[in-house]
């Protein structure tokens, strides 16, 4: 693993009507890990995402990625450099079929898309990465029905299929395994082992049991400050975070 | 291939339209032909509509617009060719050209600004420009302000097509028709064409896997007024004549009630729709009923209206639902 820094959060801030959502965050995602972000609710991890996406502007503070500074990029450009997000809600189109979902994502990254004229449904170029990625998320024998009715479990595979489309340099996944069942959770970690072999990601996650075991460092957020960045080992030994917010689940 | 119910009575319905002038001289009526033909126009202007409602979920509120600017080419050239001998102004050629890349670019301007808005916003501000339009129309006294102005030649197309004969011109509507149902199959099915239906269903997400919505849309705003500009050039063929009323918002509406009588995200549909929405007009308000003095077929839209609330009750898809495979989920 190298150890060059892929995402560098500087004094990030967002401000939300005196509400401070993103306190002066600083935070570094090294290529290749898997860095977990942990918080109790209202932490401001989802908001740390929007930050780094671009759906949301930030109120100070810069973010680095790739070497690049992302304060003027939009949302669709920081797509195109290689930031990926999955949604905390399920975010798809549901009146498409699986393939389609993931295909429309691969579409995005194949040139622009005023052509007006060719069939789009049967063009292998978008079809074949789209059934290999779903093929990674077990989703194949799915490909050809409606997204609307895959199970919730499938939906958040989908969801995470559809950034993986996008020929990510960094994953940022909120939390994948919202709402999932305990079976499917434990699936759903297995393949985030897989993944983080290939991908850089940046995770947040309420199971702790998953972090724990999949992420090689983790940041603790409250009140939207790092408190403590290190690894599984040294956050469930760290006094601080017990305090703020492990108890005695650690 | 196998050839499904839906494509045989859809397939039906275009023969039974191809043949209409030889069965209305058999029958010996030629007003159906006429209105027929003002159907298939309508159509060909839902069928635009369409692609922004059904496919883009862009309610625009102001279509007829770009049916008068098309209409009002036809109608100025005319008048210069009639009052002033610009015999140029009259070459149906010409005129084709003024219409489509005019339409295109008011579709252009009020596009650009309207898709900066969203929802409500949208439907009010696009139905404030075509009523800018509706209001310039109104107060242009040469073109005849707001009696309109009348066509007293037809679009001169070089020998090629006689518009004066009623049956060539009802055949260059028909095979506009056909053409412009062929045109909406390519390019919903298009790469383009996806990035429209994606947008609709989930702009947020469409953002996130790094497209930006805003200049497909706009493209397909502009496709639709040009679209919709040719259907005014031939309205202004059929009619003979062109008033700022076909460009009020209320016709706006009738191109949107269309396209909900035959049903969204339908290719079919508007064409369902403008054919139903018509021949509901035209029989309702010829009920032959008296009560109290009050003929009922002038208050057809007292009628009309709980119908359009029962359809969009309890069929969804207008017309659509009542085809056989029809899609049950939306």
């Amino acid at each position: 693993m190298t150890t060059r820094d892929l995402l560098v959060i500087k004094n990030l801030v967002k401000r939300y009507d005196g509400l401070l959502a993103t306190d002066d965050l600083s935070l570094t995602v090294r290529e290749g890990e898997l860095h977990a972000i942990i918080g109790p609710n209202g932490a401001g991890k989802t908001t740390l995402i929007k930050q780094l996406t671009g759906e949301i502007p930030s109120d100070g503070g810069q973010v680095t990625f790739a070497g690049q500074n992302l304060k003027r990029l939009s949302e669709p450009e920081r797509s195109h450099i290689g930031l990926a997000r999955s949604f905390q809600i399920t975010s798809l189109f549901q009146d498409f079929t699986v393939l389609e979902n993931v295909c429309l994502a691969v579409q995005a990254h194949s040139g622009h898309s005023f052509r007006f004229w060719k069939k789009i449904n049967d063009d292998t170029t978008l079809t074949e990465p789209a059934l290999d990625i779903l093929r990674q998320m077990g989703l194949e024998p799915r490909a050809y029905i409606a997204t609307s009715s895959l199970s919730h479990g499938e939906q958040r595979q989908l969801e995470i299929a559809v950034a993986l489309a996008t020929k990510p340099k960094l994953l940022l996944l909120d939390e994948p395994m919202a709402g999932m069942s305990q079976e499917d959770s434990e699936k759903l970690v297995e393949r985030l082992n897989e993944l983080k072999q290939r991908y850089t990601i940046l995770l947040i996650e309420h199971d702790m049991d998953a972090v724990f075991s999949l992420a090689d460092r983790i940041s603790v957020l409250v009140y939207g400050r790092a408190i403590a960045t290190g690894t599984p080992d040294e956050i469930r030994n760290n006094e601080d975070v017990r305090q703020a917010y492990l108890g005695e689940e650690a | 291939m196998s050839i499904s119910p839906r494509l045989l009575i859809n397939s039906a319905l275009l023969i039974f339209l191809a043949a209409l002038p030889f069965l209305t001289d058999w029958a010996g009526d030629s007003f159906y032909t006429g209105l027929v033909a003002r159907i298939l126009i309508l159509a060909i202007a839902a069928l635009s509509l369409n692609l922004l409602i059904g496919y883009g979920g862009m309610v625009s509120f102001g279509h007829a617009a770009y049916i008068g600017v098309g209409a009002y080419v036809v109608g100025i050239g005319a008048f210069h060719a009639f009052e002033d001998g610009i015999d140029w102004m009259l070459n149906g050629y010409i005129q084709l050209v003024i219409a489509l890349l005019g339409s295109a670019f008011i579709a252009l301007i009020i596009g650009a600004i309207s898709l900066r808005t969203r929802g409500v916003y949208f439907i009010m501000i696009t139905m404030a420009f075509s009523q800018m339009l509706y209001f310039t129309a109104v107060g242009v006294e040469t073109y005849g302000a707001d009696d309109g102005l009348s066509i007293y030649s037809r679009s001169d197309m070089l020998g090629l097509i006689d518009l004066n004969d009623e049956k060539s011109l009802y055949y260059l509507i028909f095979i506009s028709l056909l053409v412009v149902l062929y045109l909406m199959h390519r390019l919903v099915g298009s790469a383009f064409g996806n990035v429209i239906r994606g947008s609709k269903s989930n702009e947020a997400r469409m953002r996130a896997i790094g497209f930006s919505p805003y200049k497909y849309r706009l493209t397909a705003f502009v496709i639709a007024g040009a679209i919709a500009g040719y259907a005014g050039f031939l309205m202004a063929n059929l009619n003979d004549f062109v008033s700022p009323d076909v460009m009020h918002w209320t016709r706006s509406g009738d191109l949107i009630i269309m396209i909900l009588l035959g049903g969204m995200a339908s290719l079919f549909g508007p064409l369902y729709g403008a054919l139903a929405f018509l021949m509901l007009e035209e029989m309702l308000s010829s009920i032959p009923l008296t009560i109290g003095g009050l003929h009922v077929g002038e208050y057809w839209q007292l009628i009309f209206g709980p119908l359009l609330i029962l359809i969009v009750l309890y069929a969804r898809n207008g017309v659509d639902s009542f085809l056989p495979g029809a899609r049950k989920n939306s």
